[in-house]
């Protein structure tokens, strides 16, 4: 937000392209516009839609960083666009969707759909002993340091970087992905989920979970969560092994 | 014509129509919901500080009660809201925020011992007691007696969202991603579900049910200023109102939250406050206290937000080139309880301000945040005029909120409901006597109507701008519409808003295709818009009193003798430019809280004329019930009856033990 009067010209040089569009090819198309003070690229691509190309397709929601929506290649790096300040770019500003993904249009991608894959293949929610829980009663307790873990990865917005920024992923489709990995360990870590490591062995004990990932931890760079993926997947890969050999 | 056939259609995939998809789904019905957006990523999200329910495990929540939370929501809504409702919440959000920590939300604990806190401005130690350690905590927030606000460090929105809304995976519940509903298919008695569009691939079908449950969120986008996601926009409010038969209650009751930050809008929790954060002015002075003795920064929002604006009226805000702002001191929390507690406050500030308030005050001003106004339901959920429409959570007016909304109490009010009302539904679809049959006709009628009304956007040759009539409206709302309101600004307000709704039958499209198309959705998007600003506004100027955070400087005391009513505001016909209003009296000789002072804020009101006589019994009842709290409250006013049956009962606390 510092005094600055003369504004830049930005470019904008976004990847256009409508697979529902019968002959539509990928190319780029350049946008300019003058940069405001504190302007974001939702901000930017805002403006563009409305002054310029009412047809660009790109995801917004919560244009504050917590909802995972707008993850795109900027410069050639997966982040969150809400978030990123076009005073820290150069005036060329490049942007592409998040490989990986199915593509809708232009910076739009079905990362939803990923995740919904993701959740249902590795069940990414608490497996309690019994169903009925008497509500009137007192919770159960938990260890406040162990209910601080658990919200550290629980921090995740399965906004899809990590998935774009993998070299795995790339390779196999169906690569469960860091965002995948640090839910396991999420919940392996939840003492109210009561699955046993050889339970977590069936859902990621292959090449499509731990044993798949290449160590290049693009992810743990990439994460705009700044989750602590790289010693997660390492821990989880160590618990793996020890199930996968004495389990 | 395409036809998808459900038991339960849920418009909305945030946290109250996915707890009430839940809900019917374990009653053995089918539940599909239609969401705009990946469900987690609704803005059920964004809610930061904390759920309320008045567990009592901290030393400074010790001897809360739902009594406690009951008065507190009640003075709240400024005797607003409807007191049965209050009750059935305050006595189901602790079985709410339990069966959240059962299915995995990461709920902060309490830990024994000693723990230094900030209060008042003052760093204080307090003793937590050993048998509270690793229970849910609370912590203070605004307009409470106890601290009540249950919290996952301040991503609890979030934190609740991943686990109901993973839990609806594990409940094999399906989420039609990208699809936008545009109109509910009705014979002006009976819902029979929904015109549907794909927004990927523009397709429009139907999609037709037993039960349709309204539950999409708030309003906040007919505001240039809020702190709402894009995503709310009000539609699911317009898709009611455009029944002609389905009522909107209190629409003009909207909340500004005190600290959005400047000027982007991006809201900071409450929570910042309630763990001790000042509000500061241009010398750095802490001005809360000059206003508020009693509550300070932790008056009701409604209070705080007029005060701040009131402050830099007198000419102590911050000048910025963006324009004036007030400053958010949480430097004295320390680093470690900001990077615990207040990370995402951290996050924020970093990105968006370039600010560390860890060392620096964040520059804040009041935004657009919440619609106390929706779907008028009954205590049920269900709409009273239109038989098979259902609604829960911010879109619903069933009305626990009345004039003004207490922090906390939002994403409480989401699953709260969201069990509620998916008790409601499930009941109603176990009658074989609510099986609609469907008139496939009407259905084909609607289907085509809509059909019709998107081609007349791509080929109907209009010129108007969409963009521009909603970047107006919004405009408008916020200049004219706003914290502080006089018939004058209103009207004028009314007046423009349907110039513009006139202006925008004429809208053209520059890019007209009738698929994937962000034009054409802003297009039909913003005639609904502007159709619920003309609720809101024109609600807002035929209310001559203040009440919550509806404030009319030209009648500036709360009139309980002629304004103790609820708005009912109905669209009759299309060509309609402005709402119909009816009021619905608020009876006083029901209520277990009659009216009076909030506690905060103006003291002077005009009472009711049957204030003094229903206060007088209520003392007389309380007297002869006064050892035994459940007693008293069943003498004062029943309710339990109200609740689905799994629902009831005591709830269990360290001082209260089974």
């Amino acid at each position: 937000m510092a005094d600055n009067d003369s504004h830049r010209k930005l470019r904008i040089h976004a990847l256009r392209y409508n697979p529902a569009k019968a002959g539509d090819t990928p190319r780029i198309q350049t946008y300019e516009l003058e940069e405001a003070p504190g302007m974001t690229l939702f901000i930017a691509l805002s403006e563009i839609r409305e002054k310029q190309d009412p047809s660009l397709q790109f995801d917004f929601v919560c244009r504050a960083g917590i909802c995972g929506s707008c993850g795109m290649m900027i410069n050639g790096r997966p982040g969150l666009a809400c978030r990123t300040v076009t005073k820290d770019l150069e005036a060329d500003i490049s942007l592409a969707p998040l490989p990986v993904f199915e593509l809708i249009g232009d910076l739009s991608v079905n990362s939803g759909k990923w995740m919904r894959g993701m959740s249902e293949k590795l069940e990414t929610w608490v497996h309690a002993q019994e169903k009925a829980i008497d509500l009137k009663r007192i919770e159960e307790p938990m260890d406040p340091a162990l209910a601080e873990a658990v919200y550290e990865l629980d921090r995740c917005i399965e906004c899809g970087c990590c998935v774009a920024s993998c070299g795995t992923a790339r390779m196999r489709q169906d690569f469960v992905g860091a965002v995948g990995l640090n839910k396991i360990a999420r919940f392996r870590l939840d003492p109210r989920d009561k699955r046993a490591d050889a339970d977590f062995y069936e859902l990621v004990g292959d090449d499509n979970g731990v044993f798949g990932c290449m160590s290049l931890l693009a992810c743990h760079d990439v994460c705009p969560k700044n989750l602590p993926l790289q010693t997660q997947i390492a821990f989880l890969r160590r618990k793996m092994v020890v199930q996968g050999t004495q389990g | 014509m395409k036809i998808v056939y459900t038991d339960v259609l849920v418009i909305g995939g945030g946290l109250a129509g996915l707890r009430l998809a839940i809900g019917a789904k374990r009653r053995g019905h089918d539940a599909l919901i239609l969401s705009l957006v990946p469900a987690k990523r609704s803005h059920s999200k964004a809610a930061q500080g904390g759920m309320q329910a008045s567990l009592g495990n901290v030393i400074k929540g010790q001897g809360d009660t739902e009594d406690v939370h009951f008065e507190d929501t009640v003075r709240g809504s400024d005797w607003g809201a409807d007191q049965e409702v209050v009750r059935m919440f305050v006595n189901t959000a602790p079985k709410a925020v339990r069966e959240l920590a059962a299915w995995g939300v990461p709920w902060s604990r309490v830990r024994k011992g000693d723990r230094d806190v900030i209060m008042n401005g003052q760093k204080v130690t307090i003793t937590e007691r050993d048998e509270a350690h690793g229970l849910i905590a609370q912590r203070d927030f605004g307009g409470t007696k106890k601290w009540r606000t249950c919290y996952a460090a301040d991503g609890t929105g979030h934190s609740m969202i991943n686990t109901v809304a993973d839990q609806a995976i594990a409940d094999s519940i399906p989420v039609h991603e990208r699809k936008e509903a545009l109109a509910l298919i009705h014979d002006g008695s009976r819902c029979y579900g929904a015109v549907v569009r794909d927004l990927v691939s523009g397709e429009v079908s139907a999609y037709v049910a037993t039960a349709t449950a309204v539950c999409t969120g708030g309003a906040g986008r007919i505001y240039r200023n809020t702190t709402n996601a894009v995503i709310c926009e009000g539609i699911g409010h317009a898709l009611a109102l455009e029944t002609g038969v389905s009522a909107l209650g209190n629409m003009e009751a909207v909340q500004f939250h005190p600290t959005g930050i400047f000027p982007a809008g991006i809201l900071v929790t409450e929570g910042c406050r309630g763990d001790g954060g000042l509000l500061k002015d241009v010398d750095g002075h802490r001005f809360m206290p000059d206003y508020e003795p009693e509550k300070k920064e932790l008056a009701s929002r409604d209070v705080v937000s007029r005060r701040m604006e009131e402050h830099i009226k007198k000419g102590k805000g911050h000048k910025s080139r963006f324009g004036e702002h007030i400053w958010l001191d949480i430097t004295q929390l320390g680093e470690k309880h900001i990077h615990t507690n207040l990370r995402e406050v951290w996050d924020i500030c970093h990105y968006f301000l370039g600010v560390d308030p860890v060392k620096d005050m964040i520059p804040v001003r009041p935004a657009q945040h919440y619609t106390m106004g929706g779907v008028r339901t009954d205590p049920s959920g269900q709409s009273p005029t239109l038989k098979g429409l259902f609604s829960a959570g911010e879109a619903a007016c069933w009305d626990m909120h009345g004039f003004n909304r207490l922090g906390g109490n939002s994403v409480a009010e989401t699953v709260v409901a969201g069990m509620i009302v998916g008790e409601t539904v499930a009941d109603y679809c176990d009658s074989l006597s609510n099986t609609p049959t469907v008139p496939i006709g009407l259905v084909r009628e609607f289907v085509e109507r809509e059909q019709a009304k998107l081609e007349a956007f791509t080929k109907g040759g209009g010129t108007e701008d969409a963009s521009a009539i909603k970047g107006e409206m919004q405009d408008l709302m916020t200049a004219k519409v706003g914290i502080f309101r006089t018939g004058k600004d209103l009207e004028e307000a009314v007046d423009k808003l349907q110039k513009l709704l006139v202006r925008s039958r004429r809208i053209g499209l520059r890019s007209p295709q009738l698929g994937a198309n962000p034009e054409l959705v802003t297009a039909y998007r913003v005639q609904r818009m502007l159709r619920i600003a003309l609720t809101v506004a024109y609600g807002a100027a035929v209310r001559t009193e203040s009440r919550g955070a509806h404030f009319r400087e030209d009648f500036p005391r709360r009139n309980d003798a002629e304004w103790l009513k609820r708005t009912l505001a109905t669209w009759k016909g299309e060509s309609d430019t402005l709402p119909t209003l009816a009021y619905e009296p608020l009876d006083v000789a029901r209520m277990e809280l009659p009216p009076g002072w909030r506690g905060y804020g103006a003291k002077d009101y005009i009472d009711h004329p049957d204030t003094p006589e229903r206060q007088k019994a209520v003392e007389a009842i309380r007297a002869q019930h006064a050892s035994d709290r459940f007693a008293m409250q069943k003498a004062l006013m029943p309710y339990e009856h109200l609740l689905p049956e799994v629902l009831r009962g005591r709830n269990e606390r360290i001082d209260e033990r089974f």
